[in-house]
């Protein structure tokens, strides 16, 4: 980092302090307005630029990435040429300042902004009281995202924790775990929209009598059933949708539980052995009791995700068919009615959902040490 | 386990039985794979498991099409021959890049400075920001949709890179911070110590020690945040937009289906393309995912 800016300044001459911090002066404000000035102008061509998409891309790139890095030294720069008192002051904020910042914008602020604006209308104009969070809790197609963010809630985090914990166990006695393992956890790197492709074509329906080309309805048909159009039925779509993520999170929870089976020490499960207890007796009174803390944890994790779900939902069904959560919701009253007001009541309802967890976090974090 | 015959018994039992789990996990992803290389009619007229039945064999034509947005011909039903425009995800694959890659750097550096500051400098208010940090992690992002997008649109940040980076970053921070915090706040005091005796100023200190030491962290946190970004499909909806020449591979995949829904022979290849990257990272990178996860089961 450069510190020495007799480079720059004008070199000191004995006694003349004042033209040396003149100079210094001037640098220390020349520097950051030429950092400011390079990222205008970085901002001005990719706004206006006609160039390839892919130098476009490139200058994006460094642009983006290289201009976090200079605004970090620029304004270390400018802190360390202010008095040694002041600047010690503000050093920590350097460091926390851009964060807090982002964090305020992105996050805090916008929670307190949602809440404001779920007791205005649509265009945010006129007050409405309550009216957005009636229609929230009473409107039909509400009513049935809640039931259905329940049932993917219930099935869906049961199902990839079921499986994720026999699979665990199964792979933690058998040779070749990691083969199995990394297979299973494989669906963790493809997007919900990738996997809503996969399992639409497992889905696909051709009417009775063409050749089925889903694999689903090719086994229907097979064992001389009638080919079903899976989405439309009512109710059952939901779990159609849900297997989805059940495929996708149970090698998220299969690497976590098989992390904890391997702390359980093999002392204890040896001594419930020779007392004789079955395997599936030491399962259930040893290991399971053991593993408890973090099948709660994976558990609130994909109780989450499965009440935020969006990406299956909009792809697959567009929540149709009565397969409707609260997100596609939340999602359709901000750009397809643009209804502001019933979209921030939407997703305070899902803030407040998270509330428990997140006074959970809280009260874990406050009983640590160093703090 | 002690090689009994009973046990080698059941070890091969439950070898089977995993298999078969195994077998179920991935006929979707291969059932995937096998149709977006077999020809259009062939697709759309038997099942993928009956592709070695057909003399037509294997084709790249489907990706042609996908990636280079090259036109097909084909014969439809009625006999009539149809021309089909292309998709062109190899525009969307770029932009896919421009938004992932700041998306993933820009919030780990932001993220990293921060987690030194929380960790190793003493300022006012320490403990009621970082709390603030924790009780954020779990909050759904929704909540920011509406406001955040009403304030692009007062900036002219719709639909440009820039938004996006940002919104990701800040959706990305609470997480990030956290994970780093735990693991450069276990850094020995030593160290910091002995620089600090040397006069070395903290940026000087968190560029030349902390950021080399925390690279395990920052490879975790980056896998995971490359992922996240490169597979989301609600904040590119929301503050991309749906125009063409920002579009990422989410979107124009989730239009396909739209719009192509029937077309397996496009929509198995377009959603192969997406998910080269991704798998090619995990698979390169699986340990550090692995711990990234296990630190990191708590995100909003």
């Amino acid at each position: 980092m450069n510190t020495n800016i007799t480079s720059a300044g004008p070199p000191a001459e004995g006694g003349n302090t004042f033209l040396v911090s003149l100079g210094r002066l001037a640098v220390s404000i020349f520097i950051p307005l030429a950092a400011f000035a390079v990222l205008w102008a970085g901002f001005i061509f990719l706004r206006d630029s006609n160039a390839p998409q892919t130098i476009i891309a490139l200058v994006a790139i460094i642009w983006g990435v290289g201009g976090v890095a200079l605004l970090f030294w620029v304004t270390d720069y400018v802190v360390n040429r202010m008095p040694v008192v002041v600047a010690k002051k503000i050093q920590p904020f350097v460091f926390v300042g851009p964060a807090i910042a982002i964090l305020a914008w992105y996050l805090f602020i916008p929670t307190m902004r949602s809440l404001y604006l779920s007791f205005f209308g649509p265009q945010s104009t006129n007050f409405v009281g309550l009216r957005n969070y009636i229609y929230a809790f009473t409107d039909s197609r509400m009513l049935e995202a809640f039931r259905n963010n329940l049932l993917w809630i219930i099935l869906g985090t049961g199902g990839a924790v079921g499986f994720g914990l026999i699979i665990a166990l199964l792979a933690d006695r058998a040779k070749g775990e990691k083969f199995f393992k990394s297979l299973i956890f494989m669906p963790m790197a493809i997007s919900f929209v990738g996997a809503g492709v996969i399992w639409r074509f497992i889905y696909a329906y051709k009417p009775l009598g063409e050749a089925q080309i889903g694999i689903l309805n090719a086994i229907v048909t097979l064992f001389g059933g009638e080919p079903q159009a899976w989405f439309t039925i009512r109710g059952l779509n939901n779990v159609f949708l849900i297997v989805i993520l059940v495929w996708l999170q149970t090698g998220y929870a299969m690497v976590i539980i098989s992390a904890a089976l391997k702390g359980v020490p093999s002392a204890i499960i040896e001594a419930g052995r020779i007392d004789g207890a079955s395997e599936l007796r030491v399962i259930r009174s040893i290991i399971i009791p053991f593993i408890a803390g973090t099948l709660v944890t994976v558990s609130t994790t994909i109780i989450i995700l499965s009440l935020k779900i969006f990406d299956i939902v909009f792809t697959m069904t567009n929540g149709n068919y009565g397969t409707e959560v609260i997100a596609s919701m939340q999602y359709k009253q901000m750009f397809r009615f643009y209804d502001y007001g019933r979209g921030s009541a939407i997703a305070i309802v899902l803030v407040i959902a998270v509330i428990p967890v997140m006074w959970y976090n809280l009260r874990q974090f406050s009983k640590r040490e160093g703090f | 386990m002690a090689g009994t015959h009973k046990q080698s018994r059941w070890t091969y039992l439950l070898v089977l039985i995993l298999l078969v789990i195994v077998i179920i996990w991935s006929v979707p992803i291969f059932g995937l794979l096998v149709s977006s290389v077999r020809p259009r009619d062939q697709v759309m007229s038997t099942g993928w498991w009956r592709a070695l039945d057909s003399e037509e064999g294997f084709t790249l034509d489907n990706y042609r099409q996908v990636l280079g947005g090259s036109d097909q011909t084909f014969v439809n039903a009625s006999g009539e021959t149809v021309r089909a425009s292309g998709d062109n995800l190899t525009q969307a694959f770029i932009n896919s890049l421009t938004v992932t890659i700041p998306s993933v750097i820009i919030p780990i550096l932001i993220a990293a400075a921060a987690a030194f500051g929380f960790a190793w400098l003493e300022f006012p208010g320490r403990k009621f920001f970082f709390t603030l940090v924790v009780a954020i992690l779990v909050v759904p992002l929704q909540i920011a949709l509406i406001p955040i997008l009403r304030d692009y649109q007062t900036l002219g940040l719709t639909g440009s890179y820039l938004g996006i980076w940002l919104a990701h970053t800040g959706f990305g921070l609470p997480l990030a911070i956290y994970l780093l915090y735990n693991y450069i706040s276990t850094i020995p005091k030593d160290i910091f110590e002995s620089a600090f005796l040397d006069g070395a100023r903290p940026m000087v200190v968190f560029a030349r020690l902390v950021l080399p030491l925390s690279v395990p962290a920052i490879a975790s946190l980056a896998i995971f945040q490359f992922l996240w970004v490169w597979n989301d499909l609600l904040v590119a909806l929301v503050f991309l937009g749906g125009t063409n020449d920002v579009a990422v591979l989410t979107q124009k995949l989730a239009s396909m289906v739209g719009s192509r829904g029937q077309d397996w022979h496009l929509l198995t290849a377009g959603a192969f393309v997406t998910m080269v990257i991704p798998l090619g990272v995990f698979f390169s990178l699986q340990r550090y995912f692995v711990k990234g996860l296990m630190a990191g089961s708590v995100k909003g």
